[in-house]
């Protein structure tokens, strides 16, 4: 018998089939957020132990139902937020064993004493948008990064953000213990101190 | 001198699309890659606020999700117009959370555990009020690392 080749099978209608396929992913991909504001609340405590605080140190922010923002018993519109908390938290008015040398703010004997004093209060009401109160928490943060940015910039000539991305990156090279030294140090000289007033 | 004149005959040769498939396979191979099946249907309406002050959420495994939103229509006869929590597929109470951290818990290994953060995928037009009251719960269960989840973006598209 003659030798026959075996017919060979029309692959024409391959392209349709990967098209209905990556139409299929296409619509069934959601591409995740994960990406947020990390927090952490405050532990319950047992001891009912007041600490007395200075009312200086303390940086009183107010959300009303309204989304209207009360700084320091002042009306304050969202964008002055920022640059408000900056101040305060910058301002280094402590003298003697208070005193902040690395910080440039006004030295007012009526502000905060040095950055790890500085407490900013966050109040909201129950009618507060969850967008507005996100803001605000967002402008907050992004007042310490500013300075936690500044002070990195002026000790090891980078920003404190891009420390923190190096120490997460994998591929990073250098000592990751010096690193973690030196944003540990930073995190000391300006601390993150948010306060939350719980709700009634 | 035929030989030469074969050549100029005829129009533009077809273009082959013999590698169009493989392109194609190109694509979907990677959105079969990129793709995340969805392990909750949602069953609100869950528009996240933007924030750019964010931190990435790494360990998928480790993260507890609760969605605050309105209801979406169809459940809006059932469930009214306020928002709502919503736990895996369900609709929940705020007493449920307690429940639902216990079993998040007990299907992590145990060492695991202090690193489970409680992401708050909550959506924009919610009120603090539930939220304080979900916030108050974690505390009570002692889960402290919480994240508001946000999308990259300016807080002045908050606004809207």
């Amino acid at each position: 018998m003659a030798k026959r080749s075996a017919p060979e099978v029309n692959a024409g209608s391959m392209a349709d089939i990967a098209f209905l396929l990556l139409i299929f992913f296409l619509v069934t991909t959601t591409i995740e957020t994960d990406t947020g504001l990390n927090r952490k609340l405050p532990p319950i405590e047992e001891s009912e132990e007041d600490v007395i605080i200075k009312q200086k140190n303390i940086f009183t922010v107010l959300i009303n139902g309204k989304d209207q923002l009360l700084v320091e018993d002042e009306l304050m519109d969202l964008k002055d937020l920022r640059k408000a908390a900056v101040e305060f938290l910058d301002n280094g008015g402590g003298t003697g064993e208070d005193g902040c040398d690395y910080c440039k703010g006004k030295r007012d004997p009526k502000s905060s004493d040095n950055p790890d004093k500085a407490i900013i209060s966050l109040k909201n009401e129950r009618e507060t948008t969850y967008k507005t109160y996100i803001s605000v928490q967002n402008e907050l943060v992004a007042a310490y990064n500013e300075l936690r940015n500044r002070r990195a910039q002026e000790l090891y000539g980078t920003s404190f953000l891009q420390m923190q991305a190096n120490y997460d990156d994998v591929n990073w090279v250098g000592s990751k213990d010096k690193l973690k030294e030196k944003i540990e140090k930073i995190k000391i000289e300006y601390p993150q101190k948010l306060s939350e007033v719980q709700q009634k | 001198m035929s030989k030469f004149n074969k050549k100029k005959s005829g129009d533009l040769p077809a273009i082959s699309t013999a590698s169009l498939p493989d392109i194609v396979f190109m694509l979907l191979f990677f959105f079969m890659v990129a793709t995340v099946m969805r392990d909750n249907t949602l069953k609100i309406k869950n528009e996240l606020p933007s924030a750019d002050q964010v931190e990435k959420l790494d360990k998928k495994d480790l993260v507890m999700y609760i969605y605050v939103g309105q209801p979406t229509e169809r459940y809006q006869s059932q469930f009214g117009k306020e928002s709502r929590i919503q736990l895996n597929d369900k609709f929940a109470d705020v007493s449920d959370i307690k429940a639902f951290i216990a079993a998040e818990r007990a299907s992590k290994r145990e060492e695991l555990i202090p690193f489970l953060t409680t992401a708050l995928k909550v959506d924009k037009e919610a009120n603090m009020g539930l939220i304080g009251d979900i916030k108050q719960e974690l505390r009570e269960e002692n889960a402290l690392k919480i994240n508001y989840t946000t999308k990259q973006g300016d807080i002045s598209a908050n606004r809207k």
